[in-house]
């Protein structure tokens, strides 16, 4: 008769695959780490100038937007929901601010916070639509995106406001300062800070451990006391809050803002949460992976361009990376103890 | 028995909220898009408009410039657009609405020049006259007549007017080429390759972006044609080869992205760029150094054609000129000799946008 009970160590006798697996499901963010690291390198081989102070810069200031994007996305993504409308709350919040300073003469951090608040505001939208009227994510996010895409042409009336009619505030996140030889844009400064803010949020404090338990089994979490109504209508908001900011660092990345920009942005966000490893099917994950998942497309773009591979199979490499990603998930999740 | 007729208030004031939403941005929104009556009735004819996006400020400008002359004409416009550049769909079923609605015709810029032939075809077998504006269809003669710029003429002016300053200052060239996407898009390619010959340099396939070998080309990325891929891709280049001293975008709006690329590194001064287009935002550009020379279209007067074009069809059959180029004008605040331009002052009160 064996005295082992629960036994959730790793067996000595258990293959090499198997131990991968279960250090991969009790770290997710290493699979991404991974690759990042093997890409940083196979670049810098192919092109020395790949790894320098400046053109590492360069692209962390490349992915800001997209990774602040992606934080607000996996939040959503934790709680087993998606987002699609990240992108369009994002522009059209940019729109706002640039409006609120301009056309309406506001003074700019009162253009400012209003742009905020009304990033929350729709990020709220969705989120009532989500806990009130209890429709799936993917469908009232399709809606509201289409819906603030609309509004957002209808304000613009597709113009571009200039950055130099604006503020200076709006525009400050695009500006540079060196540390070292490196040279970080405040946006990026700003995001670092978020990305860290929530890493800690979601790991130490009732909330994050709140969000966790939402996403991977919502009935369980009900019936051990918590509030997911209130979770999820809280994790949809601030990732409207987060839609806002990136909105505000696209600004100063651009000098302008625009109506036309960030086409692709919705798919993008989810593309870097899904290469850092969180499930799509929720309650795991970390913002940090979601981190290293933006940084793997910046890497990418930046260093195919640079060993002066096509544009076209750039898209291809990071569809296959994404494939990967989502296969290996599925792999870590059937990790039999 | 409470519960049967007071619902939980929160529902219902969610579902309040949703449905106001929903009616506040119809009431909205609805101005603009489809259907829109913009005559005295005339005859009710009816006349289509389909460009490939509402967002371009380019398709938004010949939309407001065909129901101005709809308006003069006395002939209804019915307007329809793509969700994004390369759209095709959304255009077959804007034909199909317009076949159904009985237009005696339409203005089409083609999202995909081959795929929307079959429709046209459709619609010319319901005796419907169909123009093609800024881009042509393939085969060219699908349609009954094109209006459009000539792009390739676009892309070798402002080619010439690079080669002449560069040749004049003794320079040798770098070029980064900005161009709109990995799709071999007709506007793309033109652009880029009429650029190519206007500076000298040996296109190889005209039909195609990137074939060429020539050392002076650092090489070329994409851009979407909008501010934010324009930032990157010039970023990446410029990573590359921090060489590049002339950088061709494929419009001014991925040319602004550049400009803020060159910036941040310290090379505004250094770099030369040129642009298609005419908008009053990249005019103002050209004004303050930001683009050295544009190659200006005509939108407003491609949707006055048309729609002109059309009106007369329906009063008595008579059908237009297979093929009117609507001109492209260079502007430029540093002319240069054997390339005929126009300053941009002169560019300010034709511009568009």
């Amino acid at each position: 008769m064996t005295t082992a009970t629960a036994d959730f160590d790793v067996r000595r006798h258990d293959s090499l695959g198997l131990r991968i697996q279960h250090v991969l499901h009790a770290n997710p963010v290493l699979g991404p780490l991974a690759v990042l690291i093997v890409a940083i390198i196979a670049f810098s081989i192919v092109n020395s100038r790949f790894f320098s102070a400046p053109n590492l810069s360069l692209v962390l200031a490349q992915v800001t937007v997209i990774a602040t994007l992606a934080l607000g996305q996996t939040l959503v993504i934790l709680t087993a929901g998606i987002d699609l409308s990240a992108g369009a709350i994002a522009v059209f919040s940019s729109i706002l601010m640039a409006n609120f300073c301009t056309k309406l003469n506001m003074p700019g951090l009162l253009a400012l916070l209003l742009g905020f608040a009304c990033g929350t505001a729709m990020g709220a939208v969705n989120g009532a639509l989500v806990t009130r009227i209890k429709l799936p994510p993917f469908i009232v996010t399709l809606g509201t995106l289409t819906i603030f895409f609309s509004l957002n042409s209808v304000v613009s009336r597709s113009e571009t406001v200039r950055g130099s009619d604006m503020p200076d505030l709006m525009t400050w996140t695009g500006t540079t300062i060196p540390i070292g030889n490196f040279r970080l844009t405040y946006g990026s400064i700003i995001m670092l800070a978020l990305f860290a803010y929530f890493f800690y949020a979601l790991s130490s404090t009732a909330w994050g451990k709140h969000v966790y338990a939402t996403g991977d089994d919502i009935e369980a979490a009900r019936l051990a006391g918590i509030q997911t109504s209130r979770v999820l209508f809280s994790v949809y908001t601030v990732a409207g809050l987060l839609y806002a900011v990136a909105g505000w660092i696209l600004i100063g990345r651009l000098a302008s803002a625009s109506p036309n920009v960030g086409v692709d942005y919705n798919l993008d966000s989810i593309t870097a949460v899904v290469l850092g490893g969180t499930s799509l099917f929720g309650g795991r994950g970390s913002v940090l992976g979601t981190l290293i998942g933006a940084l793997i497309v910046g890497v990418f773009r930046n260093g195919l361009q640079l060993a002066g591979v096509e544009v076209v199979w750039q898209g291809f490499a990071i569809g296959l990376l994404v494939l990967i990603a989502v296969s290996l998930d599925q792999w870590i999740r059937k990790v039999k103890t | 028995m409470r519960d049967l007729f007071m619902p939980r208030a929160g529902r219902l004031v969610a579902a309040g909220c949703a449905a106001t939403l929903v009616l506040g941005t119809a009431a909205c929104g609805g101005g603009d898009s489809g259907g829109g009556d913009s005559g005295g009735g005339g005859a009710g004819t009816i006349v289509g408009l389909i460009t490939k996006t509402d967002t371009n400020p380019f398709f938004v400008k010949m939309k407001e410039g065909a129901q101005q002359q709809a308006q003069k004409q006395g002939v209804q416009l019915q307007t329809f657009a793509g969700k994004q550049d390369g759209d095709n769909e959304a255009q077959v079923q804007a034909i199909e609405n317009l076949i159904s609605a009985g237009a005696k015709g339409f203005l089409i810029t083609p999202s995909d020049s081959k795929a929307i032939v079959p429709s046209i075809d459709k619609a010319k077998q319901q005796d419907m006259l169909v123009i093609a504006l800024d881009t042509p269809t393939d085969p060219p003669d699908a349609v009954d007549a094109t209006f459009a710029t000539d792009n390739y003429q676009a892309g070798k002016l402002i080619g010439q007017w690079a080669k002449a300053k560069f040749d004049k200052g003794g320079k040798q060239a770098k070029i980064a080429l900005l161009d709109l996407n990995a799709n071999q898009v007709s506007v793309d390619v033109q652009r880029d390759q009429g650029f190519l010959e206007g500076f000298g340099i040996d296109v190889k396939d005209k039909a195609r972006i990137g074939d060429e070998s020539d050392p002076r080309i650092a090489g070329h990325d994409v851009t979407d044609g909008a501010e934010d891929g324009g930032r990157t891709a010039m970023e990446n280049l410029l990573q590359k080869d921090p060489a590049i001293n002339l950088v061709y975008t494929i419009n001014e709006p991925a040319a602004a992205g550049a400009y803020q690329a060159l910036k941040a590194a310290g090379k505004e001064k250094d770099v030369t760029i040129v642009s298609v287009d005419g908008g009053c935002p990249g005019v103002d550009n050209v004004t303050k150094k930001v683009i050295g020379a544009t190659s200006m279209q005509f939108p407003l007067k491609m949707a006055q054609m048309g729609v002109d074009a059309i009106a007369a069809y329906a009063k008595d059959g008579t059908k237009p000129e297979k093929s009117v180029d609507t001109g492209v004008q260079l502007i430029t605040d540093e002319p240069q000799d054997g390339v005929d331009s126009k300053d941009s002052a002169w560019g300010k009160q034709n511009c568009w946008g």
